[in-house]
């Protein structure tokens, strides 16, 4: 896999963007519309497998190490850990407690049953766990496409010597 | 026929007897049997995680363990991915 034509590389170069702001939007939203973090990150590590098919995995790999995006995915899974390690530090003392929810501060506005508004300060940790496991399933499906893509150019074009 | 053969007939009679009876007990579809869980959630959701998407809210707080070790397993795939290409470096 040593890249395609100019033309997917173009095109692929323009669609890129908005596959990243309407992966972006599903983590965001995750609290308001469907989707969340999973889905979302999903989109996302799509977008960018696009890229790596386009441009191939050895200009991906110059780019980006497999180690960064492995550190993002730990950092992705020790704050969804954080938080609901937050919830036994704070009030209620109950693990996964949402603890922002309702406290009318930092997403805490509280919301009625039935039909409301949007409204993007809510659900408390919920949007945090959503940035938190969205990051992880990123880095998670990207790292793993990337390594595999790039042991298979590897396995052909050098493992026929050995 | 092979022993083996024989055992594995006997196993697969024996697994689609217990899948028919299960399939048997099910409820109609669209009338759960125990309700009581979906109602609350449904009805206590919104006011209780803040959230308007009920489902986000099951799966990162009212079912939150859950999602905990769904993360695991995908740390855990990743993890054995870059373990074994991992030689192929270099």
């Amino acid at each position: 896999m040593s890249g395609m034509s100019r033309i997917v590389k173009t095109m692929s170069s323009v669609v890129f963007p908005f596959i990243m702001i309407y992966g972006l939007y599903v983590i965001a939203h995750g609290h308001l519309t469907p989707g969340g973090g999973f889905q979302g990150g999903a989109v996302v590590a799509s977008g960018a497998a696009m890229i790596l098919v386009a441009y191939g995995s050895i200009w991906t790999m110059e780019r980006v190490k497999e180690k960064q995006l492995s550190v993002l995915e730990s950092l992705g899974a020790l704050g969804f850990i954080a938080l609901a390690f937050f919830g036994l530090l704070f009030s209620l003392k109950i693990f996964f407690n949402n603890f922002l929810a309702n406290s009318e501060y930092f997403l805490g506005t509280s919301v009625s049953y039935g039909e409301v508004a949007a409204n993007i300060n809510t659900a408390g940790v919920l949007p945090l766990m959503n940035f938190a496991v969205g990051l992880k399933v990123i880095a998670g499906l990207f790292v793993i496409v990337l390594v595999m893509a790039y042991a298979t150019t590897w396995i052909k074009r050098e493992g026929k010597t050995k | 026929m092979s022993g083996r053969n024989f055992v594995g007939i006997i196993f697969f009679v024996i697994v689609a007897i217990f899948l028919v009876y299960g399939a048997l007990l099910m409820h109609p579809f669209g009338l759960p049997g125990e309700a009581e869980m979906d109602d609350n959630i449904i009805n206590n959701a919104q006011e209780d995680t803040g959230a308007n998407n009920a489902v986000t809210s099951v799966v990162f707080d009212y079912r939150g363990f859950d999602t905990l070790g769904e993360a695991t397993v995908l740390f855990t795939a990743v993890a054995g991915v870059i373990l074994i290409f991992r030689r192929l470096k270099k």
